[in-house]
């Protein structure tokens, strides 16, 4: 890792977890399925998948990829989220979020991908 | 505004320690081994102070979300997860896309797990 990769890297990690902090203080809920986590995971996996469509220079994949989208989107969070609903007894709302957390997550980098290919 | 800066300078350093254990790990192999040990580690670690052992190592509140959220939030990540996984269908290379699922998803909820497990020992004693 180069100097400058660090820079932009952090750049975009700074950017992306700011964001997630916002979103999940607003969306997340005691009860339930946690919004806010979903709408940062789902919203960073089509970002993700559209710039890999794009074909961007280098450093703006690195910035947008691994510092921007890699920060705004949580995988820590997400297991310890899924454990807690569940040993909660919220049962039917752990099943939920798993499908929609990993089955909406990888159709949406899907998706991206293919319509970055598009434009 | 002050709690969202820590956030964010802890998510810098997150997410360019996750990118330095990638370039460490991930050689020739087509496999994302780097993502998947900072996701499995990050878990431990996220589940391990939640159980309370984050007021062990600070009693700052601002400290303690700029660790959690911020850094172990930015260390781990979904959405290269995601895409990983992805890729690894497109490229026909179905039994690693299985693998990977599986041993992040169920990985992940196991080393949290252990990690809540270890994490209220700790303080119970």
């Amino acid at each position: 890792m180069t100097v400058v990769e660090a820079i932009v890297i952090g750049a975009g990690g700074f950017i992306g977890a700011v964001l997630r902090f916002f979103i999940a203080a607003m969306l997340n809920k005691e009860e339930g399925i946690p919004r806010g986590t979903l709408v940062v995971n789902m919203t960073g996996s089509l970002l993700i998948g559209l710039i890999f469509g794009f074909e961007l220079p280098t450093l703006w994949t690195v910035f947008l990829v691994s510092g921007l989208a890699g920060a705004l989107t949580t995988f820590s969070t997400l297991m310890k989220e899924l454990i807690q609903l569940w040993r909660s007894g919220q049962r039917k709302e752990t099943v939920l979020y798993s499908i929609w957390t990993f089955g909406c997550g990888a159709l949406l980098a899907f998706l991206g991908f293919v319509i970055g290919q598009f434009c | 505004m002050k709690q969202a800066l820590f956030v964010g300078i802890a998510g810098a350093i997150g997410a360019i320690c996750r990118i330095g254990i990638g370039r460490l790990l991930e050689g020739s192999s087509e496999f994302p081994i780097g993502t998947l040990t900072a996701n499995l580690l990050g878990t431990f670690i996220l589940c391990l102070l939640s159980a309370g052992v984050i007021h062990r190592l600070t009693a700052d509140q601002q400290l303690q979300t700029a660790i959690t959220t911020g850094f172990l939030g930015s260390f781990t990540t979904f959405s290269t997860f995601s895409m990983e996984t992805v890729s690894l269908i497109q490229n026909g290379q179905m039994m690693h896309a299985a693998l990977y699922f599986a041993v992040s998803v169920i990985g992940g909820l196991t080393v949290g797990l252990y990690g809540i497990r270890i994490g209220s020992r700790m303080v119970s004693v």
